[in-house]
């Protein structure tokens, strides 16, 4: 399998408005690749397209064998609500859901993983506080520990370092490098051009349609990113139907 | 003269006994139902449903007569109908989920008072209204009790898909199908113990024995086995001094009941944890 994700020609969007518009490439096992873009670039809307929350418009993703579920995603804005009283244990302990489903216990074994995630993300202590009690960077911890539970192969981290500060972002940094270092897959949608030079081999331009993607230091360029603005036009109501399908089903 | 009033009306009577045994059969299964439609903010769906039983019920007394079981059967198809179709709606639209069960069950209680008014015999229906815990015969006693055995186990099936989809919705989705199944069970759950509770309660207060506890019990506990446990426990007792109530003084039972209930209520908002008083009285602030 030289291939873990595969986007062909695919379109993703909303009432038929395209946000990721005929984006095709791979995505090669063990990759560290970083997604940037303006705002409304389809950063957010490509991630949820790859975790099948969102069905494509047009073309297809292909997740080299995996099964959807065996993804683990982060999202921008969990729709976490913090009021629910599960205590940072069982709240980490759901990471091994594809393990434990609806009824495994959760035995030695499984306590102690739960305990090795927490302390990865430096929450030892936590563990019998509610998740409403913590503040908002022990909450990123807390879902990155649920990230290193889940155990996955591939891994999409939507904007992961917003509003977290230095400390916190370098800690979690070094979770998602050393992640890199286990062969996992890595896809993670940023804003920190600095931390995308420092740590991402890697990098995809979006701007809706695809500006540049390879070598990060390749892609960074200031041609790429005024272009990228530019492109990040506004959602126009309007809109016609696609053209490059109306050419292709012509074609066909 | 305190086992006079408090424990001589069970021994003495058959239907007092039969009215507590109900009132805990109606706890152990609705009140742990209640502390999830608290924490999922759906208290007020618990009392949509509710109505939208009532003419299912309407239905079924008027094919068959006070026939417990036909108008059980209809109450369920009414409470399933509009819960699934709410549910469907608003997992396959954008429409929330209180807007979507707020058009049906308006909808099936505009059509049910419609069933109604065609045969127009109202007399018997105050009893589907306000209920008639003292007047539990064998059957129905067997019928209350099945209803929260299936309830308390369902309900053991789906607890963790459950609480995750509670909490965190969209990480259940991505990793497993069981949020959308686990949800509507848990409404077909709300419609059961509704069911069951109209016999005991009545169609307008089931819901009370399900959310008053639960609303007691977010006041003395932080953590969700802790509160379904006092919910419970709060539920029994209330049901108890309910019947106490109703027995001394010719309050009917329904009412009585909730009143107990509310006064619970009260006293956790005055003297529980993060209640009214520890509020006034917070004491010094502590060093970390």
């Amino acid at each position: 399998m030289s291939v873990q994700v595969k986007f062909r020609d695919v379109t993703l969007g909303y009432d038929r408005h395209p946000a990721v518009h005929h984006l095709s490439g791979e995505v090669a096992p063990g990759a560290l690749l970083a997604v940037i873009g303006p705002n409304g670039a389809g950063k957010s809307t490509l991630f949820r397209g790859l975790v099948g929350i969102l069905k494509p418009l047009a073309g297809s993703i292909e997740l080299g064998g995996l099964d959807v579920r065996d993804i683990a995603y982060l999202p921008q804005s969990a729709e976490i609500d913090r009021s629910f009283p599960i205590s940072v244990f069982d709240f980490v302990g759901t990471g091994l859901w594809r393990v434990t489903g609806f009824f495994g216990g959760i035995g030695k074994g499984a306590r102690e993983r739960i305990a090795q995630a927490l302390a990865a993300v430096g929450l030892t202590g936590f563990e019998n506080r509610n998740i409403g009690t913590l503040s908002g960077g022990q909450m990123q911890r807390l879902l990155f520990a649920r990230v290193l539970l889940q155990d996955a192969r591939l891994i999409v981290l939507d904007e992961p370092f917003n509003a977290i500060d230095a400390k916190t972002s370098a800690d979690l940094m070094a979770l998602v490098e050393h992640w890199h270092a286990e062969g996992r897959t890595v896809l993670a949608a940023l804003h920190d051009m600095d931390l995308v030079r420092a740590h991402f081999p890697q990098t995809l331009m979006l701007a809706r349609e695809p500006v540049a993607w390879g070598e990060t230091a390749e892609v960074l360029t200031a041609e790429n990113l005024k272009e990228a603005r530019r492109m990040c036009e506004a959602f126009d109501e309007g809109a016609a139907a696609c053209a490059a399908d109306a050419t292709r089903s012509r074609a066909a | 003269m305190i086992y006079d009033a408090l424990i001589a009306p069970f021994t003495e009577f058959e239907f007092m006994r039969r009215a507590l045994a109900a009132v805990i059969a109606l706890s152990l299964g609705g009140a742990p139902i209640g502390v999830f439609l608290m924490l999922r903010r759906m208290s007020l769906v618990g009392d949509a449903m509710a109505h939208a039983i009532l003419p299912g019920a309407a239905i079924g007394f008027l094919l068959s007569g006070l026939n417990l079981f036909a108008m059980t059967t209809g109450g369920l198809i009414a409470g399933f109908t509009v819960a699934i179709l709410a549910g469907l709606v608003t997992r396959t639209t954008g429409l929330k989920e209180d807007a979507s069960l707020a058009t049906f069950y308006l909808t099936s209680l505009a059509l049910g008072v419609t069933i109604v008014s065609i045969k127009g015999t109202n007399i018997d229906l105050l009893h589907v209204l306000f209920g008639n815990i003292l007047a539990m015969d064998d059957q129905t006693l067997l019928v209350v009790a099945f209803n929260a055995t299936i309830s308390m186990l369902v309900l053991a099936v789906i607890f963790r898909p459950l609480v995750v989809e509670s909490v965190d919705p969209l990480f259940l989705r991505t990793v497993s199908r069981a949020g959308a199944p686990a949800h509507l069970a848990f409404l077909a759950l709300v419609v059961i113990n509704l069911v069951n509770g109209f016999q005991a309660l009545g169609t307008l207060l089931a819901v009370g024995l399900m959310i008053l506890p639960a609303g007691i019990a977010r006041f003395w506990s932080h953590d969700i086995t802790g509160m379904i446990s006092i919910a419970v426990v709060s539920a029994i007792l209330s049901g108890y001094a309910g019947l106490v109530l109703s027995f001394q003084t010719r309050v009917p039972s329904g009412p009585a009941i909730i009143l107990v209930a509310a006064v619970l209520y009260i006293a956790s908002v005055l003297f529980g944890s993060g209640g009214l008083v520890r509020q006034l009285f917070p004491g010094r602030h502590l060093e970390a």
